[in-house]
C-alpha cells in the first residue's frame, strides 16, 4: 500500500511539474450556475471562454466549473480559482453577488467579473447585456407576422431582467399593432424541456401562433416547428433545431466583452466598472432573419441599426397597465428603472406579483 | 451451480470492519477505470479527487463546512431508518426549517440582541419538525406512505421559498431581485477558525455525539432498535410503533430545519429562492453510508463531502465532467450496501454435484 | 380547444404511464424499487444516443429499454441476491443514472434528435375529434396502452401472475411451494427496468426530441406515486397517470388565460394532489389492504 502511495505521489508530481513547464500569463477561469451543455445561458458563456483560448493561445489559461449551486458551494469554487492562481474570474449568475464580493475582499490582487450583479468593488466589475433591445425587434416581428394577434410568452421568474424584456416586446409589438395581445405564462424554472414544451403546447392552443421564451431550452421551438407555428431563438442561433420555425434568435455573445477584460488584465490596465452593453458593441447578436418576407426583413434590420445607432427601445410614452406615465413621449428611461423593472406596460394580461 | 447466501450465526465483526474498507477500495477501482475512459492518468485523478483536497488546510475547512449539514440531516434520519420510517423528505425539511429560522430576520430586521439567534434556531427546528410531522401524521392517522407524502412535500417546500423570496420576503432595497435582506450580525452564525467552517459544525458534532450515546445506552435507543428490528417483539415490550414514528419523523425534521437555519444564517447571510444544493438527499446516502450510526455518518459525511470538493478539484484541474462526482457517490453507496451483505451472509457456491453427494436436497 | 389539450395531456401523461404500469409489476413481486428516475434518465440518454447514431427511432427505442434493462439488473442483483437494502439501493440507482447519463450525453448535447414518427390509423384518423385524439399518436402511445392490457391479464389471468402475485403478498408460501422467488422477482426488476427506459425513450425521442441534462425532472418520482395512487391495479394508473399529465398541463393553460394566482402554487398542484389521493386511498382500509403486496420492500433470503 506505501509502496503504491509513494508510485501515485511520484506520478502526481511529475504529472504537475509537467504541467507547470509551460505556464502561461494569466489564468481565466469561469464559474457557471448550469451545464455547459445547456445550449443556453452557459453554452453561451462558455463559448466566450473558448474564445478566450483561441484569441490568446498559449498566453492565457482557462479553466471552469459548472453546475456549481448558489450559496456555499459557490463560495467555495470561486475562492478554489482565486487560490489556484487565476488572475480573473468571471461569476456567471446573478445569485453569485455576494460570495463574489465576499471572496474578493480576501484576494484584493484577483480581478472579479460577476455577470447580472449590481454591487461593484476596487476588484469587482460587473457586466451584463442589454437584451431587451432584441426583444423589441422580436416583439416587432412577432406583430407583422401573427395572423391572431396573439404572442405567447415562457416565461421564467419574475425578475426584472424578465419583466423588462416583455415589456420591450410589448412595446416593439405595439409600434407595429397597437391592439397586439401577449400571453405570459410563467414555468418557474430556467431549464425544463419537457415544461416549457407544454407551456408553448398551451400557449398555441390558446391562439397564440408566435412563441418567445425567456428560458434557456430548445424544446418551445421544437414545438412550433411541429405545430406550424413560429417562434425565437434564445441564448444562441438555435435554427438547427427548427428549421422552419425560427425568425431569428436573440445571442448573448460574451466573447468580445471576455476578450477585452482578459487583454485589460494583461495590460495592467483593468478597472472596476459596470459594464451594460448591447447591439451596438455586438453584446447582443440577433442571428440571421430566417422564414420571413423581405418587408420584415428590412424593418427588423431598419430598427436594429436604430438601436446601434443610440436608440433606447424604453423611449416615452412608456404608460403601465394602471396608467400611470412612466416616461413621456420622447423621454427615454434612465438605467436604473430597466435594471429594476417590476411593472408591465399596458396591453400586457398579466399580474406581476409585487 | 450457482452463489447461495448463508447466513451467519452472528455478525462478523471483523467484515464489519472490512465491508467499508473493501467497498472505498472497489470505488477507488471503478474511479480509476472511469478517469482512464474519460482520457485522464487514472493515478493523477484518483490524487486530485480523493488525496488534494486533504493536503490544504482551506480544501479541508470546505470540506468540513460541506460535510456539516449533511451529518446533522443523516443523524435524524438514521433515526428514521432505524425504526423503519422512510423519511426522504429531509430536503423539504431542511428548507421550510430555514425559513422558520429566518422569519426573524427578515420580518423583524431591528430584532437584534443575543437572544436572536437562538431563537431562530429554536425556530428552525420547530420548523422543520412540524413539515416533517405532516407525512409522520398522515401515516399513523391514515395508513399514507409516507416514502412519497415525505417526497413530494420537497417539492411544495422549494416552491413555497422561491415564493417566499420573490415575493413577500423579498429585499426592499434589492432592486426586485430575488433575495431576502441580508442578516444582521446578531443573526449571523459565527465563523470559527476564521475561516469557512462556522459554528455550526461544534454543534454538529455534539450533537451527533450525544444522539450516539442515546442509541447505544437509552432506553429511547434500545426502542428504536427494537422496533425497527421487530415490531412485533417492540409492541409486546409495550412500545408504540405510531409514537415513534412521531417521535422519530419529528427529530429527523428538528436536525434537518436546524442544519436549514444554521446553513441560511453562517453560509448564505439570506435567503435565495434555492438555499440547498440537495443536502437532504445526499444525507440519505451519508445515513447509510455511515450504517446508521451517528459516529459512522460523521465520518461518512466527511467522506462524501471529499467526493464533492474532489469532484470539482478533477473538473477545474484536469477538465473532467463535474457529473463523475455523482458517478463516484452512486457507486460508492451501491458498494457498501454490496459489501454490508457479508456482515450477515456468507456467499457460498453450491454445485447440484456437491448437494447430491452430501445427500442435501438441491434448490431449484 | 379541448382537442388540442387533450393532445397535450397525452404527451405529458405517457411517460409517467410506461413507468408506471413497470414499477407496478415490480411492486407486485414485492420489491420497491426507488431507482426509476436513474433507469428512466438512463433510457433517455441511450435511447437518444442510439438513435442518433444509427439513425433509426426504433433502435433508439431499443438502446434504451436495454439500458432500463442493465440499471434493473445492477439493482436486482443487490436487493435479490445480496439482499441489500432496497430504499437505499434504488436511491443509489437514481443517484449514478442521473451521474452516468450526464457522461454519456455530453457528445450530445446541442444535437437535434429525431422523432418518432406518429401512425396515422387509415380512415378512424379522419374521424373529427375522436381521429385526432385516438388514431393520430406516435407509437409508444399505443404501445403505452397496450402495456396496460398485458400487465392486468398477465396479472389476473395467467398462471405466471398468479405466482407473481403470491411471491409479493407471501414469498414463504410461495418458495414452500416450490417456486423461485427470487427468480420471479428478479424477472419483475427487469421488466419494470424495460419500462422506466422505454418511459425515457418517450422523453428523449417523442416529448423533446432532445438530450438534455436531467430531462426527466422527477418524472420517475411521480410515477413511483403513481403506482400507490392506483392502489396496485393496472387501469387506474392509467386515470393517474392521465390525471397528472391533466394537472400539469391545465396549471399552463390556468395562467394564459390569466387566472391570477402565484405560479409557484398552481406548480405545487400535482405534488399537493398526489399527497391528498394517497391519504384517500390508503385512508380506505379495505380498498389497500386487498391490493397492496403484503411483502412489499421486505427481503427474501431462503431458508435452509
Amino acid at each position: 500500500m506505501k509502496k503504491f502511495l509513494k508510485a501515485t505521489v511520484a506520478a502526481v508530481a511529475f504529472a504537475a511539474a509537467g504541467s507547470a513547464a509551460q505556464a502561461a500569463d494569466l489564468k481565466a477561469c469561469f464559474v457557471y450556475v448550469g451545464p455547459v451543455g445547456d445550449f443556453g445561458w452557459t453554452y453561451q458563456h462558455d463559448q466566450g471562454r473558448l474564445a478566450v483560448e483561441e484569441h490568446f493561445g498559449d498566453r492565457v489559461e482557462t479553466a471552469y466549473l459548472e453546475s456549481v449551486a448558489e450559496g456555499p458551494d459557490a463560495e467555495r469554487a470561486i475562492e478554489r480559482f482565486a487560490r489556484e492562481g487565476c488572475g480573473i474570474i468571471f461569476t456567471t449568475s446573478f445569485g453569485y453577488m455576494n460570495p463574489t464580493i465576499k471572496v474578493a475582499k480576501k484576494f484584493p490582487d484577483v480581478k472579479f467579473e460577476h455577470a447580472t450583479g449590481y454591487k461593484t468593488a476596487d476588484n469587482v466589475a460587473t457586466y451584463n447585456s442589454k437584451f431587451h433591445q432584441g426583444r423589441y425587434i422580436i416583439g416587432q416581428i412577432a406583430a407583422k407576422q401573427s395572423k391572431t394577434g396573439t404572442a405567447g410568452y415562457i416565461a421564467s421568474f419574475p425578475i426584472p431582467e424578465v419583466v423588462s424584456g416583455i415589456n420591450a416586446f410589448m412595446l416593439g409589438a405595439q409600434s407595429v399593432n397597437p391592439d397586439f395581445k401577449v400571453k405570459v405564462v410563467w414555468v418557474n424554472t430556467w431549464f425544463d424541456p419537457g415544461k416549457e414544451a407544454d407551456a408553448a403546447k398551451a400557449l398555441i392552443d390558446q391562439g397564440a401562433d408566435v412563441i418567445s421564451q425567456h428560458t434557456d431550452s430548445t424544446a418551445p421551438l421544437q414545438v412550433a416547428q411541429e405545430r406550424g407555428v413560429h417562434g425565437f431563438g434564445q441564448a444562441s442561433d438555435m435554427i438547427n433545431f427548427a428549421k422552419d420555425a425560427q425568425y431569428t434568435a436573440i445571442i448573448d455573445d460574451w466573447a468580445p466583452y471576455y476578450i477585452h477584460r482578459v487583454e485589460e488584465v494583461l495590460n495592467g490596465t483593468w478597472e472596476s466598472h459596470s459594464s451594460w452593453e448591447g447591439l451596438a458593441e455586438g453584446h447582443v447578436v440577433m442571428a440571421p432573419y430566417t422564414n420571413l418576407p423581405e418587408d420584415v426583413v428590412a424593418m427588423a434590420e431598419a430598427t436594429e441599426q436604430k438601436i446601434i445607432d443610440g436608440w433606447e427601445p424604453f423611449t416615452g410614452p412608456i404608460i403601465k397597465r394602471d396608467g400611470t406615465v412612466v416616461a413621456e413621449e420622447g423621454v427615454r428611461l434612465d438605467d436604473g428603472a430597466i435594471l429594476g423593472m417590476n411593472w408591465y406596460v399596458q396591453g400586457i394580461d398579466d399580474e406581476l406579483e409585487q | 451451480m450457482r452463489l447461495e447466501l448463508v447466513k451467519r450465526k452472528e455478525r462478523s465483526a471483523s467484515m464489519a470492519v472490512m465491508s467499508p474498507l473493501v467497498a472505498v477500495g472497489l470505488t477507488a477501482l471503478a474511479a480509476a477505470i472511469i478517469f482512464a475512459i474519460s482520457g485522464v492518468n487514472p493515478l493523477v485523478g484518483l490524487y486530485e479527487f480523493f488525496i488534494d483536497p486533504l493536503t490544504e488546510r482551506w480544501s479541508l475547512e470546505a470540506t468540513i463546512a460541506k460535510a456539516t449539514p449533511l451529518i446533522l440531516i443523516g443523524c435524524g434520519l438514521a433515526v428514521c431508518y432505524l425504526s423503519n420510517n422512510w423519511n426522504i423528505g429531509a430536503e423539504g425539511q431542511f428548507v421550510v426549517g430555514a425559513l422558520f429560522g429566518s422569519a426573524l430576520p427578515v420580518l423583524f430586521p431591528s430584532f437584534e440582541n443575543a437572544l436572536t439567534l437562538p431563537l431562530m434556531l429554536i425556530f428552525g427546528a420547530v420548523g422543520g419538525a412540524l413539515w416533517a410531522l405532516i407525512p409522520a401524521v398522515l401515516k399513523t392517522r391514515f395508513n399514507t406512505n409516507e416514502i412519497l407524502t415525505s417526497l413530494m412535500l420537497v417539492y411544495v417546500a422549494s416552491l413555497l421559498l422561491d415564493y417566499l423570496v420573490r415575493g413577500p420576503w423579498r429585499d426592499p432595497d434589492g432592486f426586485n431581485f430575488p433575495e431576502s435582506r441580508i442578516f444582521s450580525d446578531a443573526a449571523t452564525l459565527p465563523d470559527v477558525f476564521g475561516g469557512l467552517m462556522s459554528l455550526a459544525t461544534p454543534i454538529t458534532i455534539v450533537i451527533a455525539i450525544v444522539l450516539a450515546i442515546v442509541l447505544a445506552k437509552t432506553l429511547k435507543g434500545f426502542e428504536i432498535r427494537v422496533m425497527g428490528e421487530s415490531p412485533r417483539a417492540g409492541s409486546f415490550a409495550g412500545f408504540s410503533a405510531k409514537k415513534l414514528t412521531i417521535f422519530s419523523f419529528a427529530l429527523a425534521g428538528a436536525l434537518a430545519g436546524l442544519a436549514g437555519t444554521m446553513e441560511v444564517s453562517a453560509a448564505l447571510n439570506q435567503l435565495l429562492p434555492s438555499i440547498s444544493p440537495g443536502y437532504g438527499f445526499t444525507a440519505i446516502i451519508v445515513a447509510f453510508l455511515g450504517r446508521l450510526n451517528p459516529i459512522g455518518i460523521i465520518i461518512a459525511g466527511f467522506v462524501l463531502a471529499l467526493s464533492y470538493i474532489g469532484g470539482e478539484g478533477v473538473q477545474s484541474g484536469l477538465g473532467v465532467s463535474n457529473e463523475i462526482a455523482s458517478v463516484i457517490q452512486g457507486l460508492l453507496l451501491f458498494f457498501v450496501l454490496a459489501c454490508d451483505t457479508l456482515i450477515l451472509y456468507r456467499v457460498r457456491l453450491v454445485t447440484r454435484k456437491v448437494s447430491a453427494t452430501t445427500g442435501e436436497p438441491s434448490h431449484v | 380547444m379541448f382537442e388540442a389539450i387533450l393532445l397535450t395531456v397525452i404527451t405529458a401523461a405517457t411517460p409517467l404511464l410506461i413507468a408506471a404500469i413497470g414499477e407496478l409489476v415490480v411492486e407486485r413481486s414485492g420489491v420497491l424499487n426507488l431507482g426509476v428516475e436513474g433507469m428512466m434518465i438512463m433510457g433517455a440518454v441511450v435511447g437518444f444516443a442510439v438513435a442518433n447514431q444509427t439513425g433509426s427511432g426504433a433502435l433508439g427505442v431499443v438502446g434504451a429499454i436495454l439500458a432500463g434493462m442493465a440499471m434493473s439488473a445492477l439493482f436486482g442483483f443487490l436487493v435479490l441476491f445480496l439482499v441489500a437494502n432496497q430504499v437505499a439501493t434504488g436511491l443509489a440507482l437514481t443517484i449514478l443514472g442521473i451521474g452516468l447519463s450526464g457522461m454519456i450525453g455530453e457528445a450530445f448535447i446541442g444535437v437535434p434528435g429525431l422523432k418518432i414518427p406518429e401512425l396515422y390509423i387509415p380512415v378512424l384518423s379522419d374521424i373529427p375529434f375522436i381521429g385526432p385524439v385516438f388514431f393520430q399518436q406516435d407509437a409508444l402511445v399505443y404501445l403505452s396502452f397496450a402495456l396496460v392490457g398485458l400487465v392486468a391479464y398477465g396479472l389476473f389471468r395467467t398462471r405466471m401472475g398468479l405466482v407473481l402475485r403470491a411471491v409479493g403478498d407471501n414469498h414463504g408460501s410461495a418458495h414452500a411451494l416450490g417456486f423461485s422467488v427470487i427468480k420471479v422477482r428478479f424477472l419483475a426488476v427487469l421488466f419494470g427496468g424495460a419500462c422506466a427506459g422505454l418511459a425515457g425513450a418517450y422523453m428523449s425521442l417523442a416529448y423533446t426530441p432532445q438530450w438534455v441534462e436531467n430531462m426527466t425532472a422527477g418524472r420517475g418520482w411521480i410515477a413511483l406515486a403513481l403506482v400507490v395512487f392506483a392502489s396496485w391495479l393496472p387501469f387506474r394508473v392509467i386515470i393517474g397517470a392521465y390525471l397528472f399529465g391533466a394537472v400539469g398541463v391545465l396549471n399552463l393553460h390556468a395562467q394564459a388565460i390569466e387566472l391570477d394566482i402565484p405560479s409557484q402554487f398552481l406548480s405545487s398542484l400535482p405534488y399537493l394532489a398526489t399527497i391528498v389521493v394517497l391519504v384517500l386511498i390508503s385512508a380506505n382500509r379495505r380498498l389497500t389492504l386487498v391490493n397492496t403486496p403484503a411483502c412489499l420492500g421486505k427481503p427474501f433470503v431462503p431458508d435452509r
